[in-house]
């Protein structure tokens, strides 16, 4: 739909950062990765769909902000020196940060599609997705939701072992 | 005008549940319909078939972490061999990590398959008195992704507690994935038609794996999982040539140790870091074994001993109390 494609729509491109293995350094990678393209003059954002185990508030020192709402959706949370880095993450939609979430994979993907669709992204060059590790509900969810927008592919993380 | 937003982390009952749909935390799901419109609840043969299954199973430790790579599997491997060391213990390792399954690798049986027999699935069997079963040995190449979603996952896992014959079993250890999700919530219920002891959360000593430690630790309180301990792993690093210590992954919230004292747990032991470690995983062997003088076995056994004891002592006082 219309407004399905409006809040991505000024997106250039989309990177998914994946692994199948937990603790490699995916959200280490993606928020070097943003700040590195912010640092060089892109506009930046960060979709963290590692909905049980968020990082990337902490990474950028945001963990305590918080989501408002606008006309076309969910405003991004401003981060990064300059706060230009648009970063949405559930880390800042918990009332206390230990809280766990514990959903089934039905739930999550309605919030990763939300997360997708409702977001007020506006233009940005680069759009980082930083994933959970696996090859489950959260990354299914998260190529369905991007395949009508500019995928431009998949970094993979891993350490030597 | 700015509102702020926050979420309703009211927990799913379960596909399964008697509640499904029903439950307050339902309200908004994508799958409410569905669940409310599904079955009346837990099938009563079904959770019979498991009790019967996992009655004689005397110790379940589900080992847990928030966080991915932490080294929960390298634990459970270790833990389980620990066990093992005590012939007249026999002792079963549940791989239930569907996606990215390690623990056939660690303990040296890839390529192995799953044979049936008349009274189930067999376990891949390391020792004659440990058992192993994971989605691994259902591959046909190791390469395979199994990408499913959380229902299938559930399934799976409701196969292995209810159709392997494991027999009698002294110690049942279950690997689970990082998260709080389908598997953890899944092996919680199933589980509940024997007894858990307990789960041991794995970290490591940075704040980002403890933030996510954190959560795991609600997890269990939310499902009134008892918390035998913490084990934090990476905990520094002795260089085997000038036995300086470095903090690899320096904590700089004050580590697991800090953590505990805050939330009222124990903490099982630290184990620092050891090449060695790594490589006998990649190799299949038990680190242990292999370098029993490395201070990081020494911390590993010492935390085996307390699991043990922790279990001993539990298993007593139910008696007591029957």
């Amino acid at each position: 739909s219309l407004a399905e494609r409006a809040n991505l729509a000024g997106v250039r491109h989309i990177v998914l950062v994946l692994s199948g293995k937990g603790g490699v350094g995916k959200s280490t990678l993606s928020t070097q990765l943003a700040l590195a393209l912010r640092s060089a003059g892109n506009r930046v954002g960060i979709l963290d769909v590692d909905l049980c185990g968020p990082s990337i508030p902490r990474m950028l020192r945001a963990q305590d902000s918080a989501v408002h709402q606008c006309d076309s959706g969910w405003v991004p949370v401003g981060v990064g020196q300059d706060s230009a880095i648009a970063l949405m993450s559930i880390g800042f939609l918990l009332e206390r940060p230990d809280d766990a979430v514990v959903w089934r994979g039905p739930k999550k993907n309605a919030l990763i599609k939300q997360f997708v669709t409702d977001v007020a992204w506006g233009d940005l060059d680069f759009l980082i997705v930083d994933t959970p590790p696996g090859t489950s509900d959260e990354h299914i969810s998260t190529v369905e939701a991007l395949r009508p927008h500019r995928l431009l592919g998949a970094v993979l993380v891993t350490t030597p072992q | 005008l700015a509102a702020h937003l926050s979420l309703s982390l009211a927990e799913c009952p379960g596909t399964g549940s008697a509640q499904a749909g029903r439950a307050a935390a339902c309200q908004g799901c994508p799958n409410q319909g569905l669940c409310a419109a599904g079955a009346a609840g837990p099938d009563p043969a079904e959770a019979a078939e498991l009790r019967a299954r996992l009655r004689a199973v005397r110790h379940t430790v589900l080992v847990l972490s928030g966080k991915g790579g932490v080294g929960k599997s390298t634990f459970s491997a270790l833990l389980a061999h620990g066990l093992a060391a005590d012939e007249t213990k026999q002792v079963a390792l549940l791989d239930i990590d569907i996606c990215g399954p390690s623990i056939p690798k660690m303990m040296g049986l890839e390529g192995e398959q799953v044979h049936q027999s008349g009274s189930g699935w067999s376990p891949v069997y390391v020792e004659e008195n440990l058992g192993v079963m994971s989605v691994g040995f259902l591959l046909s190449s190791p390469d395979d992704a199994v990408i499913w979603r959380g229902p299938k996952k559930n399934g799976l896992i409701k196969q292995f507690l209810r159709d392997v014959d494991w027999g009698e079993v002294d110690y049942l250890i279950v690997d689970t994935p990082p998260g709080t999700s389908d598997e953890h919530l899944s092996i919680v219920q199933y589980l509940s038609a024997t007894h858990i002891d307990g789960a041991v959360i794995v970290t490591t000593p940075q704040e980002v794996s403890l933030q996510d430690v954190r959560k795991e630790i609600n997890f269990c309180r939310k499902v009134k999982l008892p918390i035998i301990g913490v084990v934090e792993n990476m905990s520094g690093f002795v260089c085997p040539k000038c036995k300086n210590e470095s903090q690899i992954f320096p904590p700089t919230t004050g580590g697991a140790e800090k953590m505990c004292q805050n939330l009222s747990v124990s903490l099982l032991g630290k184990v620092p870091l050891d090449p060695q470690i790594g490589k006998s995983c990649d190799r299949g062997q038990s680190f242990l074994a292999e370098a029993p003088e490395s201070p990081a076995t020494l911390s590993y056994r010492n935390i085996i001993q307390r699991i043990q004891e922790y279990c001993e002592q539990h298993h007593f006082q139910e008696e007591k109390i029957m």
